[in-house]
């Protein structure tokens, strides 16, 4: 299986590369990228740069252009893909149906693979993607099992790209407007989920208040260590009382769950973090690396003990195990 | 300007379920009705038996009729069911997941809120695929609205214009979680809750409501203030979207407001009157927050008045 992995920086993709990475998927510093943070990504030079500095060293280069290109201005996402194609890219990751028909017929020998931001959760989806675009992978959304990957898996000729650690999105992605509607921003439209900008922390006495926009997303002890208010991982009321409504704060450790991902005929694994440190990068690529090389001779996958890096300290296997069905 | 009654999105009691269309056949003045379970596959029998004569009752009395689809397909019952419904559909098919297009092969159908139009690169594919109708996600702003009319005129363009705005779908259902069952042994609880179940802020603001896999917002979408705005931008037909209220008189008041009978002060009090637990929201249409009510009114003497 093939190691795909984040970079937010040229700093971070280069360390991607050297830690171990078969590919490294990154995207322009504007709204056609799904992680459109401040500071972060790649201008259309620093792209080229990076696309010869991993080719130098037999890695491939994917370019996200996953957001949904504004009405009545798809200049920038067209530039994207037109950019993303000279500048070499191996395959450009898209979601949005007008987007892959503009890179499927500017482009016809680009490779394309279907971003997790489509939401293509079945075969059939897959198949659509395929007989309109010629897409070639797929990046499955979360809310599949290890049984259900393995079903799409033998159901597609489409190749199959899954998470296997980082943050975790609760929701169906791609289908999300729970931020838009606390912030305006939204994931689809501005590449952003509960955007910084919308963050504010109030001291309130013996608590600490979290809140996006006009929202109160969580309340903290002073002993607490108060996350971030990601709107689906805050905490609220509702008649059956208070909590964690939506979801435990974990992210993504699948790392035990490698076995079966091969079994499944996944053809590669993809880590989250584009807004991640080089540091962090170079460790969790290394783990996955020696994890992949444990597995490709046969031996016991350990797990992958990447704990302290998580987003709350604690880690989910998420929907691959479905305890909760 | 048409008006469209989308699916009842909640899993209510089947009895109530069918005499609240026989009551949108006789006394609603939409020109179409979008029927069919869209969030939930596992409640979908429960309503099996009443949709053959609930749909001929709205034809009986003039309205088009649409069958939604589900906006999420994982297990392969749901793939199957969602093949077979285009293949046995005698009405056109809402399309709520892309999944859904596969089975289409040229045949007309209509797009639902739930598919990602953002664009009209988007809604030009669509419309080359057979789709005659699009319903735009409802966080779209009106400036996009109307870009994607005028790019896109062979579709009729619809907008998520009343009632709570579908913002999240997932493959956990809340309801279950809430009242620890699996989501396999789920009791139909979400049954409890025919409006969504009222989610607060720890300080208790009213945030959001869940309705199964399916999250929506607290307040109410009402773009009766925009609807001149909605017009001129191209769109030609408002949804409007089944909560637990008077849904036909709902549907009187849009049609007095669309055919010039009630100024628009006058329709969002009646709209309030008849709705009047949870506030309304337009945010979105202005790129605003999607929680945030912005209406404003200009009075005849030019002073601008909040709705």
């Amino acid at each position: 299986m093939e190691l795909i992995c984040p970079a937010g920086t040229p700093a971070a993709f280069e360390a991607a590369v050297d830690a171990g990475a078969d590919a490294v998927y990154c995207g322009y510093r504007d709204a056609t990228n799904a992680r459109n943070f401040p500071g972060l990504n790649f201008s259309y030079q620093e792209m080229r740069d990076a696309v010869r500095y991993a080719h130098a060293r037999r890695v491939h280069v994917l370019v996200a252009v996953n957001t949904f290109p504004k009405a009545g201005q798809p200049e920038l996402w067209h530039r994207a893909v037109d950019e993303a194609c000279d500048a070499g890219a191996d395959a450009l990751i898209l979601a949005d149906i007008g987007l892959l028909d503009y890179a499927a017929k500017k482009h016809p020998k680009q490779r394309l693979h279907i971003s997790v931001q489509a939401a293509a959760a079945n075969p059939d989806a897959i198949r659509f993607y395929q007989q309109a675009f010629g897409v070639r992978r797929v990046v499955l959304p979360r809310v599949l099992s290890v049984h259900e990957i393995a079903a799409v898996a033998a159901a597609t000729t489409v190749e199959t790209e899954v998470f296997v650690f980082g943050g975790l999105c609760v929701m169906a992605e791609g289908r999300c407007s729970l931020s838009s509607y606390a912030t305006g921003k939204s994931p689809n439209m501005n590449g952003v989920c509960s955007p910084a900008s919308h963050v504010t922390y109030a001291d309130d006495g013996d608590t600490m208040v979290s809140r996006l926009g006009a929202f109160t997303i969580n309340v903290f002890r002073r002993d607490e260590a108060a996350a971030y208010p990601t709107l689906c991982k805050g905490r609220f009321v509702t008649s059956a009382g208070e909590g964690y409504l939506f979801e435990d704060p974990v992210s993504l450790d699948a790392a035990s769950l490698l076995p079966g991902l091969k079994e499944a005929g996944v053809t590669a694994l993809k880590i989250e973090g584009r807004q991640r440190g080089r540091a962090y990068i170079a460790d969790v690529v290394r783990s996955f690396r020696q994890a992949l090389t444990d597995l490709e001779a046969g031996r016991p996958v350990a797990a992958s003990g990447l704990k302290a890096m998580s987003e709350g300290q604690s880690n989910t296997e998420g929907a691959y195990r479905k305890t909760w069905r | 300007m048409q008006l469209t009654l989308g699916p009842v999105l909640y899993h209510w009691k089947p009895d109530i379920w069918r005499d609240f269309y026989y009551r949108i056949a006789d006394e609603a003045p939409v020109d179409i009705v979008s029927i069919g379970e869209t969030v939930c596959s596992k409640r979908a029998p429960f309503y099996a038996d009443s949709l053959p004569p609930v749909v001929e009752r709205l034809e009986r009395a003039g309205k088009a009729v649409q069958l939604s689809s589900y906006a999420l397909v994982s297990q392969e019952r749901e793939r199957k069911a969602m093949e077979a419904l285009v293949r046995e559909a005698r009405h056109p098919v809402e399309v709520n997941d892309v999944s859904s297009l596969a089975h289409m092969d040229g045949k007309p159908h209509v797009i639902g809120p739930f598919v990602n139009t953002y664009n009209e690169g988007t809604a030009r594919y669509l419309a080359s695929l057979g789709a005659t109708r699009i319903t735009l996600p409802p966080e779209l702003p009106l400036e996009s609205v109307t870009a994607i009319a005028a790019g896109c005129p062979e579709v009729i363009v619809e907008v998520f214009a009343f009632g709570r705005m579908p913002l999240a779908i997932s493959a956990r259902c809340y309801h279950a979680r809430l009242h620890k069952h699996s989501k396999d042994n789920c009791r139909f609880v979400c049954e409890l809750d025919p409006d969504g179940l009222e989610v607060d802020t720890l300080k208790g603001e009213k945030f959001l409501s869940v309705n199964g896999v399916q999250t929506l917002s607290f307040a109410c979408s009402n773009l009766l203030p925009h609807l001149g705005a909605l017009r001129e931008g191209g769109v030609k037909a408002l949804r409007l979207s089944p909560q637990h209220c008077d849904m036909a008189a709902i549907a009187r008041v849009y049609r007095d407001a669309v055919d010039g009978r009630l100024d628009i002060p006058e329709a969002v009090a009646e709209c309030r009157r008849i709705y009047p637990d949870v506030p309304f929201a337009d945010g979105f249409s202005l790129g605003a927050p999607g929680a945030e009510w912005k209406a404003t009114f200009a009075r005849v003497n030019g002073v601008e008045e909040r709705l």
